[in-house]
């Protein structure tokens, strides 16, 4: 095994520059290459694995690449493979970037080694193991680098879709958007409680028109989040459910119990208005000045 | 043995719970609150949970109860002050407290006595 490790650490380091001009060249001609990473950086990037590479063989075993000698290959492999994941590139372009080492490398082993059988032989499959353990690990940051995407997203997704907005004064609306799964609900949960808090309101209106579907289990993080709001003294309307979700509910067998429901967000409004109190008039022309002490909020409480 | 203060403000009986509520504790709310509605012929009964910040099954059940007794009573009870999680807690153990009123401050409560139970001279409220 020795032998074979510092056959592999003589050839990196006597033929380094011949192997890095040969895998650029490699590189550089591939079809299939991305336009999203220059050539300059392309050859910044090869020189620098080639030398680290070169260091990791010469102090570190090359069946362990998890082992510290083989930090700095790791990092720089971890780096090129974030960066390149967050471009875009697929995850066979950012392993070609180990893979297509092979060829320059065991053109120079053949080189070195051609008398040899044996140690040819043993160079080869070493470093063919070698090869692959690096490619495999840029996939593997390449898919971590994808997942941590996806991860923050949704975070962002759902603080972006829980907006509870004051409709007048102690009515809030939430307009639901999207699935409710029960992360969600927590979520919706809390912001409206704490709304409910600041602002006093009596009446929520939960407008579900851009909840795709109503299933069972949707139907139960509804009914949670209308049982909380009333331990906090406000009354729930649902309002926003389309024909085809009515039907669903229907259907289900699903038990709205005794929650106002409403087709519409207006209807909903209506209600609320006339449970605290207020009319909503319309003004005419002639009945302007009439009127003006029935303005829309100004009914007495 | 430390007991739970049962204020008298016009026609209702207000009980601010500000410790951490056990069984023994539970119980003589229950006795001294009955026998207060009996003696004060009380209309309404406040409870005040605004500072308490865990609530567990138990506590809910003796919410429940204390209501239903003020019901047989003829008094209406609301439970006031409710924090958030405290609400989340409660609808994620099963416990909607149906039948038990709720307000968000004591404000509102007492104005909920006032307005739904026909009082005649609208003590407590601030209106």
């Amino acid at each position: 095994m020795d032998t074979t490790q510092s056959g592999i650490a003589e050839l990196l380091s006597r033929d380094e520059e011949v192997i890095l001009a040969e895998w650029i060249r490699e590189q550089v001609g591939d079809q299939r290459r991305s336009n999203l990473v220059a050539d300059t950086e392309l050859r910044s990037q090869s020189a620098e694995f080639l030398g680290l590479l070169r260091q990791a063989v010469k102090s570190g075993s090359v069946d362990d690449i998890h082992s510290r000698e083989w930090d700095e290959v790791r990092r720089m492999l971890g780096d090129l493979s974030r960066v390149r994941a967050q471009r875009g590139l697929s995850p066979s372009q950012t392993a070609m970037f180990v893979f297509s080492l092979r060829q320059p490398l065991f053109g120079r082993i053949r080189h070195l080694f051609g008398k040899d059988v044996e140690r040819l032989a043993t160079v080869t499959a070493s470093m063919n193991t070698l090869l692959d353990r690096l490619g495999l690990f840029t996939t593997e940051i390449y898919q971590k680098g994808k997942e941590e995407l996806i991860s923050r997203q949704q975070q962002e997704m759902l603080e972006l879709s829980t907006p509870v907005v004051t409709l007048w004064e102690g009515i809030l609306a939430l307009p639901l958007i999207g699935t409710l799964d029960s992360a969600r609900t927590q979520v919706v949960m809390e912001s409206l409680l704490q709304r409910i808090v600041e602002t006093g309101a009596a009446i929520a209106i939960i407008d579900i028109t851009g909840v795709p579907t109503v299933d069972t289990l949707v139907a139960q993080h509804l009914l949670k989040t209308v049982a909380a709001a009333r331990l906090m003294g406000a009354d729930c309307i649902i309002s926003g459910i389309r024909p085809q979700i009515a039907q669903t509910i229907v259907h289900l067998g699903v038990e709205l119990q005794d929650v106002v429901t409403k087709a519409t967000l207006a209807d909903a409004f209506g209600i609320a208005l006339r449970r605290s109190n207020r009319t909503i008039v319309r003004m005419g022309k002639t009945a302007a000045a009439a009127t003006s002490d029935a303005e829309p909020g100004t009914g007495t409480h | 043995m430390e007991r739970i203060p049962i204020l008298k403000m016009g026609q209702s009986l207000l009980v601010s719970i500000q410790v951490d509520m056990h069984d023994r504790l539970a119980l003589s709310l229950q006795d001294d609150l009955t026998q207060q509605i009996v003696n004060t012929r009380a209309r309404g009964v406040l409870i005040d949970i605004s500072s308490l910040e865990v609530v567990d099954s138990f506590i809910g059940r003796m919410l429940a109860n204390i209501a239903a007794m003020a019901r047989v009573l003829d008094a209406q009870t609301v439970v006031v002050g409710m924090r958030p999680a405290v609400a989340i807690t409660l609808v994620e153990l099963g416990l909607s407290l149906t039948g038990v009123r709720t307000a968000l401050n004591v404000e509102k409560g007492m104005r909920l006595i006032t307005e739904s139970g026909g009082m005649e001279d609208g003590a407590g409220s601030d209106e």
